[in-house]
């Protein structure tokens, strides 16, 4: 195996990685500062990707159909958050978890009613297909670079939003403590409204970004949802740096798992069976790191709470 | 005896002569929901156009959905057997709900008309004489999409499918028929959506082409990434990434490619070219394979009632065997295990028009059975 492979790989695995942040991001937000479960965060993946494919068809703009993924599932986000979330804030994380469970369903079937059962066509702009040559020779694909581009951008700007921006200080206070800032005139609920978009926004930029080299579908969320939850929980709960941290360590396990584990196994056993079990522990290697982060600290990477 | 009971009466018997065969139950478990719900409804369309089409109103449909879930199937199986007494299963689309639910019902003297998943387990020793399959043995077009990389001369094939039972199968099946060497064997994790690590491994390791079984969504993705890593190794599979359902998601990126399936829009006998034309009609879409053999389970389900009772098992089960119904695959028999003997085609991805589609350019493989029908005692 060559090195180029294995740079091809770290870039992949960072891609990934990036990709999940945007997830995890919302997430982590509106767990750390709302304290709810919200397991619909993968449906408005979903809506980012639905909506990115139906603007993308219509007017044939990529930039185009991605502020409009981003604003629908901000704007679905908000409306969500103001019809049902709102009033189960008060509750405790089992309601959370049926009504936002409930909510996915809603999704799920309310996306099939709308656009069919089949997938959507959703294609990378022409001015980002292909390959580009990069330094050390490898080939590597112009979009996936772009996607790690957006990633760490994102990833700056919302570091300076909570750090350096009136909004941040209270999203901050709010995580630490909701009714000292109530108490202080900060109108929470409009506050929580807006953190919720913000994640949703995020989840359907990433849902239109990752849509175009994938398949756009109903369901497409709850994979991924999966694996957000485990970055939240390797990164700390509430902690965006965590879930940074988190997302990248969690693309680069299974990036490189996938590649090395059967490898691996091939010096002890014929390459058939070698590619089978490989494969098999490689898909356990996520939740394996995930085990052993917690071992080491029971809140996660950056978590704050004990 | 009035005028009017008399009337009545001699309508009655006038009526009941006409109609005395018994109304059939037929229970059609399928997936309508979730990511692989147009496989569902494909088969459920194609079925319900065959239905509509004979005229025959003394056939009973119910349909159930389940959600591509083991423990739903089997629950709809069970109040499908005992409460609303249906004669025929069919409709599952997955080989790990098949086997879930198929062993059970044939158990309990109902027949299974599968339309789709055609596990191993249920062609060799496990094969039941109530228990036929319309579509395919799982294996049968990875093992043409074997014999079609011999015949184009590739020899050094990278192969790929998901890591669990069919996907296995898949490369077994490939491996029976191609002759090549192997640049790399790899299994993918069941629902994965990124294939970058495999598309460089592929860049890496000096293959000549490649061979994947990825159906439904993961295909998509595939074929996505793979137009644009800048890899242009031919690559062959078996049609279920390439069907009329999922094309449209695909693009261009499929273009030209080589695929296998035992059913394609252009087929040219006339029972298809109707089918074609119905289904488009009715639906206002293309037909996929999947609706094609919806459409045939129906009419062999049709072919049978017209020569005997369901109520006479015996009877029945010769009746479906002798599979006398006009197939949109032309030429179609039931091999000794219940499984069909079939042509298999190499179909290519075209553009017609705005739509993308497929058109047979070769055949692949002439009455083909399986390799599990000599292990089927019955």
């Amino acid at each position: 195996m060559s090195l180029l492979l294995l740079a091809e790989q770290a870039l992949n695995g960072l891609q990934f990685g990036v990709m999940l942040f945007l997830m995890a991001a919302g997430l982590t937000l509106v767990f750390g500062v709302m304290g709810l479960i919200n397991l619909a965060h993968g449906s408005l993946y979903m809506l980012g990707a639905f909506v990115a494919a139906v603007v993308a068809g219509a007017t044939g703009s990529f930039l185009l159909a991605l502020v409009a993924a981003l604003a629908a599932a901000a704007g679905a986000g908000a409306l969500v958050e103001m019809l049902v979330i709102r009033r189960l804030y008060d509750r405790d994380h089992l309601d959370q978890v049926l009504a936002t469970f409930a909510l996915i369903l809603i999704f799920s079937e309310g996306t099939r009613w709308a656009f069919g059962s089949f997938p959507l066509y959703l294609d990378i702009p022409p001015w980002l297909s292909g390959p580009v040559m990069l330094p050390g020779g490898i080939l590597y694909p112009a979009y996936r670079l772009s996607l790690i581009g957006v990633g760490l951008a994102v990833a700056l700007a919302l570091y300076l939003l909570i750090s350096r921006t009136r909004l941040g200080v209270r999203i901050r206070a709010g995580a630490a403590d909701r009714e000292m800032i109530a108490a202080l005139g900060v109108d929470i609920s409009r506050l929580y409204t807006v953190v919720f978009a913000l994640g949703a926004g995020l989840a359907g930029l990433a849902g239109a970004l990752v849509g175009a080299i994938q398949s756009v579908q109903v369901g497409m969320g709850e994979p991924v949802l999966i694996l957000a939850f485990v970055v939240i929980v390797i990164g700390g709960i509430g902690s965006i740096k965590g879930a940074l941290i988190g997302a990248i360590l969690v693309g680069l396990t299974d990036t490189l798992g996938r590649l090395l584990l059967p490898l691996a196994f091939q010096t002890v056993m014929d390459s058939s069976a070698a590619a089978s079990a490989g494969a098999a522990v490689a898909s356990m290697s996520i939740y394996i790191l995930m085990a052993a982060v917690l071992i080491w600290r029971p809140s996660g990477l950056f978590g704050a709470r004990g | 005896m009035t005028l009017k009971t008399l009337a009545l009466a001699m309508g009655l018997a006038a009526t009941s002569g006409a109609a005395w065969a018994e109304p059939v139950k037929v229970g059609m478990i399928t997936t309508l929901s979730g990511g692989g719900a147009g496989l569902g409804i494909d088969v459920r369309d194609g079925f319900l156009l065959a239905l509509k089409q004979s005229g025959n109103t003394d056939v009973e449909l119910v349909i159930e959905d389940d959600q591509q879930k083991p423990d739903v199937a089997v629950q709809l199986a069970d109040k499908m057997i005992q409460s609303e007494k249906v004669d025929v299963l069919t409709g599952i689309i997955w080989s790990n709900l098949a086997m879930a639910v198929v062993p059970g019902a044939v158990a309990q003297g109902k027949f299974y008309l599968s339309p789709n998943a055609g596990p191993s387990a249920l062609a060799g020793k496990g094969c039941n004489p109530n228990y036929f399959n319309v579509a395919w043995q799982n294996d049968n077009l990875h093992e043409a999409a074997g014999a079609y990389a011999n015949s184009a001369g590739l020899k050094n094939s990278f192969i790929l499918a998901p890591n669990y039972p069919a996907g296995q199968d898949a490369l077994t099946g490939y491996k029976r028929q191609y002759k090549g060497e192997l640049a790399g064997e790899l299994y993918t994790k069941l629902g994965q959506t990124d294939y970058a690590a495999e598309i460089a491994q592929i860049r890496a390791s000096g293959a000549d082409s490649v061979f994947f079984f990825l159906p439904g969504g993961m295909g998509i993705s595939f074929l996505k990434q793979y137009a644009d890593s800048g890899v242009d190794l031919p690559v062959v599979g078996p049609a279920f990434s390439f069907d009329q359902g999922i094309l449209q998601a695909v693009g261009s990126a499929a273009l030209g490619v080589k695929n296998t399936s035992q059913w394609s829009k252009d087929l040219d006998n006339p029972a298809n070219a109707d089918f074609v034309e119905t289904f488009v009609v009715e639906y206002g879409r293309l037909p996929s394979l999947y609706a094609s053999q919806g459409f045939d389970t129906a009419n062999l389900l049709l072919s049978a009632l017209e020569k005997a009772e369901v109520t006479d098992a015996d009877a029945f089960r010769a009746a479906l065997k002798e599979a006398d119904f006009a197939s949109t695959r032309g030429d179609f028999r039931f091999n000794t295990n219940n499984h069909p003997i079939q042509d298999i085609y190499v179909r290519e991805v075209i553009k017609e028009g705005e739509v993308f589609t497929n058109r047979i350019i070769a055949t692949a493989l002439e009455d083909h059975g399986d390799a599990y029908a000599a292990e089927c005692k019955m």
